[in-house]
This record gives C-alpha cells, sequence and structure tokens, in this order.
C-alpha cells in the first residue's frame, strides 16, 4: 500500500514540476496546484494511515497505541487553506494578464522584464 | 517517553513564558483588521498605521531588551507545550531581526507619507502592508518549523498586493513571475517539513535539535536538508533560484519594494540559518554530508553573478535588486564556514543588510522623484542641487560598498575575516574582489545620478519631499550608529550565535513518541 502512495506521490509531482516549467500561467498554476496535492499526500503517509482506530489515548497510557497520528492531517487541512488562497491570488493575476494583454504566456518579452532593461527597448517609467 | 521528551525540549531551551513574544505579531496583525474597517477614510487609515508600526517597534525593542541578558521569552498557544503545540520562542537573533524589522518598517512608514497616495491607501495598500510586517515578525519569532512555512506563505501574499497595488501590466506580471517561484519553493519547503516530521514525531525546532544531536543523519533526514535548503534558497534568492527577484521588485511603488528589499529574502536566509545551524546541527554535530560544499558553491557562483548582472543595469531600482542577492550570498558565505565566528558574522552582516538595502531602495526613490526617472542615463546633477539627500544616499551607498566607518565595512570585515581565520582562502578573496566590485558599481550610481550634471532635457531636479528624505535618514542613521557602535553589536551577534547552538551538547538523545507504542 505504502509502495503504492509513494507511486502516487512521486507521478503527481513529476507532472506538477513538468508544467511549472511552461510558459503559461494557467499550466504554471495547474502545475502548483498538482505539486501541493503531491506533497499533501506525501505529509498524509508521515501518519501511519493504515489503521482506523481513533486517536484517543486510553486512560493511564501516555502513548497513541496503534492509531493513525492525527496531526499531519491538520497539518494537510492548514497546507490545503493555504495553497488554495495562493492559487485563488495566482488565478486572479493570471486573468488580469490576460485582460491586460490578451496573452497567458510569460516570457522573457514581459512587461516586467521590458521595465527599465539595459538591453531590452527601455520603457519610460517616469513619475 | 513522553515526559522524557518534554524534559529534553525544556532542558534545551530555557524559556520563560511571557506575552512580550507576540506583540511584534499582534499589532501589526490588529491594526491591519483596522485599517481594513476605515478603508474609505485614507488619513485615519494613514493615523492607525503609522502609530502601530511605531508600537511595533516599540514591542519589539522591549522584547530585545527582555532577551539582551540571555532569557529566552516564549509562549505555547492554547497552552500545549514545546514537543506537541505551536510555540512562539523569542532569543536574541529572533528579538534583535524584530527590532530591525520594526526600523525599517519606521523608516519605510516616513518615506510612504510622501509617496503613498489616497488612491493607494483605498486600494489597501496600509492592511497588506501592516500584514507583511506582522508575517515577517513571526518568521523571525517562531519555534515551530511548519509555523515558519505558514507566514512564509503569508508574506507571500502580502507582497504580491503590495506589488500589485496600481494593478499595471509590469506588476501584474512581476508579481506572477514572483509568486510562481516563491510558491514553488514553499512546496519544497513543505516537503522538507514533514520528512522532518516523519523522523522525529514534533515540529518544534528545539526539541528536534534535541532530539537529533549527537545522531548521525539518515537518508531522510538528508532529503529533508537538502530540500528545505532548496525552498530557503529560492527565497532568499540564491543562485540558481535568483532571477525571479530582479523581473519583479523593481515594477512595485518604492515604499513596498523597500521594504521588500530590506526584509525578505532575509526571512528566507534567516530560516536558512536557523534551521541548518539549530535543527540539523550543520555547525557542532555529525551534520548532513555534503553541506559545505554545496554553501560555498551556492554562495560564491551567487555573490560573482549578481554583482556582474548589478554592473550592467541602467536603472538603479534593478541594480538595488541584483545588489540585493549579492549581498545575501555574502551572508551566506557566513553560513558556508559552519562555524561560530561565521554564524556570528552573517547574523552581523544580516542585520546590516536589512537597514542598509532598504535605505537604498528609498534612495533610489528618491533618485526618481528628483529627477523624473529611475534610469541612470537620464538623471544627474543631485549633488548640487539636493546635498542632503546626496548625503544620505553617500553613507548608504558606502556602507554597501564596505567602507568605514559604516556598519558594511564591519559587516564584511568580520565574514571576510573568518573565512581567512579558517583557511579559506579562496573564499576571502572572492568575497574581496566582489567588494570591489560592489564599490564600482556604487560609484558608478554615484556619478551619474549625483556627480555630473543633468543632462541636457531637463534643467533642474525636483524637490524631494521631507518625508523621503526623513525615511533616508532614519536609515542612514543606523548604518553610522551600527558602524559606531560595532563592539557591543557584534558581541551581541556573536552571543546570539552562541544562544542558537544548543548550549547542551551532552543531552541525551531523545526518541521520538511515533517510535514507542503501549505494550
Amino acid at each position: 500500500m505504502i509502495w503504492l502512495y509513494a507511486f502516487v506521490t512521486a507521478a503527481l509531482f513529476g507532472c506538477g514540476l513538468y508544467m511549472v516549467l511552461s510558459r503559461n500561467v494557467v499550466r504554471v498554476l495547474l502545475g502548483l496546484s498538482l505539486g501541493a496535492t503531491a506533497v499533501n499526500l506525501m505529509i498524509f503517509q508521515t501518519g501511519r494511515i493504515q489503521t482506523a482506530q481513533p486517536p484517543l489515548i486510553r486512560q493511564g497510557a501516555s502513548q497513541l497505541g496503534e492509531s493513525a497520528d492525527p496531526l499531519p492531517q491538520a497539518l494537510i487541512l492548514t497546507a490545503i487553506v493555504i495553497g488554495f488562497a495562493l492559487t485563488v491570488m495566482l488565478a486572479a493575476l493570471a486573468l488580469r494578464t490576460y485582460s491586460d494583454r490578451n496573452t497567458l504566456v510569460i516570457d522573457r518579452d514581459g512587461p516586467a522584464e521590458r521595465l527599465g532593461n539595459a538591453f531590452a527597448g527601455s520603457e519610460s517609467d517616469d513619475r | 517517553m513522553i515526559a522524557d521528551l518534554i524534559a529534553v525540549a525544556g532542558e534545551a531551551a530555557d524559556v520563560a513564558t511571557s506575552g512580550v513574544a507576540v506583540w511584534p505579531v499582534i499589532i501589526p496583525l490588529g491594526a491591519a483588521a483596522i485599517t481594513l474597517l476605515v478603508r474609505r477614510h485614507p488619513r485615519v487609515q494613514r493615523a492607525v498605521m503609522e502609530a502601530a508600526v511605531l508600537l511595533m517597534l516599540i514591542a519589539s525593542v522591549s522584547l530585545l531588551v527582555y532577551v539582551a541578558r540571555g532569557r529566552v521569552a516564549g509562549m505555547a498557544f492554547g497552552g500545549w507545550s514545546a514537543p506537541f503545540g505551536v510555540t512562539f520562542v523569542a532569543d536574541r537573533l529572533g528579538a534583535a531581526l524584530s527590532t530591525v524589522t520594526g526600523l525599517v518598517a519606521m523608516a519605510v512608514t516616513i518615506y510612504a507619507r510622501a509617496e503613498i497616495r489616497a488612491r493607494r491607501r483605498r486600494a489597501g495598500f496600509d492592511p497588506i502592508f501592516l500584514a507583511m510586517f506582522a508575517s515577517v515578525n513571526g518568521a523571525f519569532l517562531t519555534g515551530d518549523i511548519f509555523n515558519l512555512y505558514v507566514w512564509f506563505e503569508l508574506m507571500l501574499i502580502a507582497a504580491m498586493g503590495l506589488m500589485t497595488i496600481d494593478r499595471r501590466p509590469a506588476q501584474v506580471d512581476g508579481a506572477i513571475r514572483y509568486g510562481a517561484m516563491s510558491i514553488l519553493g514553499a512546496t519544497f519547503i513543505l516537503i522538507g517539513t514533514g520528512l522532518l516530521y516523519a523522523e522525529t514525531g514534533t515540529l518544534d525546532m528545539a526539541s528536534i535539535s534535541a532530539m537529533l544531536a549527537g545522531r548521525t543523519p539518515s537518508v531522510t533526514l538528508t532529503a529533508s536538508a537538502y530540500l528545505l535548503f532548496t525552498g530557503f534558497a529560492l527565497k532568499a534568492g540564491l543562485f540558481p533560484f535568483f532571477f525571479w527577484l530582479p523581473a519583479s521588485y523593481h515594477t512595485a511603488p518604492i515604499s513596498a519594494s523597500a521594504a521588500l528589499a530590506g526584509l525578505l529574502t532575509k526571512v528566507g536566509f534567516y530560516a536558512a540559518l536557523r534551521v541548518f545551524v539549530v535543527v540539523f546541527h550543520a555547525v557542532d554535530g555529525p551534520a548532513v554530508a555534503g553541506l559545505y560544499p554545496l554553501f560555498v558553491f551556492v554562495a560564491t557562483t551567487t555573490m560573482v553573478l549578481s554583482v556582474f548582472a548589478a554592473i550592467a543595469q541602467v536603472d538603479v531600482r534593478r541594480l538595488m535588486a541584483y545588489h540585493i542577492i549579492c549581498q545575501v550570498a555574502y551572508m551566506m558565505l557566513g553560513l558556508a564556514l559552519l562555524s561560530l565566528i561565521g554564524v556570528g558574522a552573517a547574523i552581523f552582516y544580516m542585520w546590516h543588510s536589512m537597514l542598509v538595502q532598504a535605505g537604498l531602495f528609498l534612495g533610489a526613490g528618491a533618485v526618481g522623484r528628483a529627477t523624473g526617472s529611475f534610469d541612470l542615463r537620464r538623471a544627474g546633477g543631485l549633488m548640487r542641487e539636493r546635498p542632503l539627500t546626496a548625503a544620505l544616499f553617500a553613507m548608504l551607498a558606502l556602507s554597501l560598498s564596505g567602507i568605514p566607518p559604516f556598519s558594511g565595512f564591519w559587516a564584511k570585515f568580520l565574514v571576510i575575516d573568518a573565512a581567512f581565520r579558517f583557511g579559506h582562502i579562496w573564499l576571502g578573496v572572492t568575497a574581496l574582489v566582489v567588494g570591489f566590485l560592489t564599490v564600482y558599481s556604487m560609484s558608478r550610481v554615484w556619478t551619474d545620478a549625483f556627480w555630473r550634471s543633468l543632462p541636457r532635457e531637463r534643467r533642474r531636479t525636483r524637490r524631494v519631499p521631507p518625508a523621503m528624505v526623513g525615511g533616508l535618514a532614519l536609515l542612514a542613521a543606523c548604518t553610522f550608529g551600527i558602524g559606531i557602535a560595532v563592539g557591543p553589536v557584534s558581541r551581541f551577534a556573536r552571543a546570539a550565535a552562541e544562544q542558537m547552538l544548543p548550549t547542551a551538547a551532552g543531552v541525551k538523545a531523545a526518541t521520538s513518541p511515533l517510535d514507542v507504542r503501549v505494550p
């Protein structure tokens, strides 16, 4: 079982990294989300996922026993929330880029690279 | 066994529960909420923001006073103590960095009075600005590695918000470049953190440190160390991940980019410093294999490439952006020596660099305001017509170049001295050569923007508002002050480095709470 999870995690992360290498913002965005999912899956595995017992410590005991560790699940919840916020932010920026410049491609000729560039035609930025 | 773990964690850091540790975060965070409520009234909003920054600085200074004698202020949220809960731990390093953050915030806030008008304030400048300071302070003061990751992400969202405040195409483009790379970096940090948890069963840095003391690093730990370093290097702008920084920082308003320049990359480096020195025992223990060559390679390559890139720039903001990277590389060199003296030098360098980088970006803003352009080819005449601005800029530029009596000289001196002292002749020589090139780069800015007269098309420079000069003056005074009081400050940096190293080298190796099961 753990091997299957490991394989899925690796495959997802590989796909994510491949997509991040694209110049298209939406692909980058999807790639980052895939990567985040892979990481969440990996953290999930650090908490012993093979049992279905509730994570309650028996009275008088000082150890958790055989049940799964609940902390990684809490971590994943936090990571999902943060990842969601960042994805939405980046998606909003992608949308803005599309409405401004009618393209989703981020490359060396983008307005940020042209601004004050010594080698491209420098855009004036007088204030 | 859990009791054992708690005992070890308690021994590792003698932490007194005290509320002073959390105020530098709570004040700006609360004020951010208030500024959101009064968003329709830019004047009220500005007043709340300025009061909050002042209070935050006071809170940080009182924290610094609290920890100056070696006490550690801590706070366990929800009453869950060290190995289980999320803790805030303010030691010398964290408190001093928080104070420097307060100073940078103060200077930038003064400068923003002249630059940030009602339109940007209505767009939400103040709440985002305050949230960024809260997250920077949170990163400096947290004792929990997952919490550190959370602060990184908050910082990133705030920085993206500041960068796109005018919604111009260049800003949106820059923020996408910055955001995509930083999210990728955060993903690496998260994997590393997950592996660290898998190995130790806790996220509290002091507890992990105590648990791993004297233990040969396993494969999981090694993987975790390299993944974390990748993430932190990306956030700190080190080779080969620095290209996002000069592609994005110059698009923001100067007040925002000065704060980003002063604080954000340094948080990335701080995280690397804290995690490698405390958690992975890079200095005092059986360290993860291969760290030294990696650190040295990253530091020297970053340094050399970024200084040449800086020399090639004509936009003063871009030029300063490359110098940020170059400065982080010097700190990395201090860490790469993997010794107490090197870490102390890196800490001193971090304080100096936060103040001076923010100051130079404010200086770039003053150049832009006075000459109407950030392009050095069209600037000039500032020394004759704006002597005060010129003098303040000169102090900061001399400090960055490493000329006495400013803090930059001592910062470079400490790092290079440490390199020579441990026999790393080539590292020291590289740092010296890069230092000369920095002087060259700064002297070009000086000649173009200040010394020569204005090109024909514009007769006179414009007035630099007093608020802008005030912000510059505060940071110039700081770098001068550190340069004069170098003795106490460098001793404090050394003490901060000593405090970071797990005091009891003989702390018994603890086992993870995950390893033990009820019989």
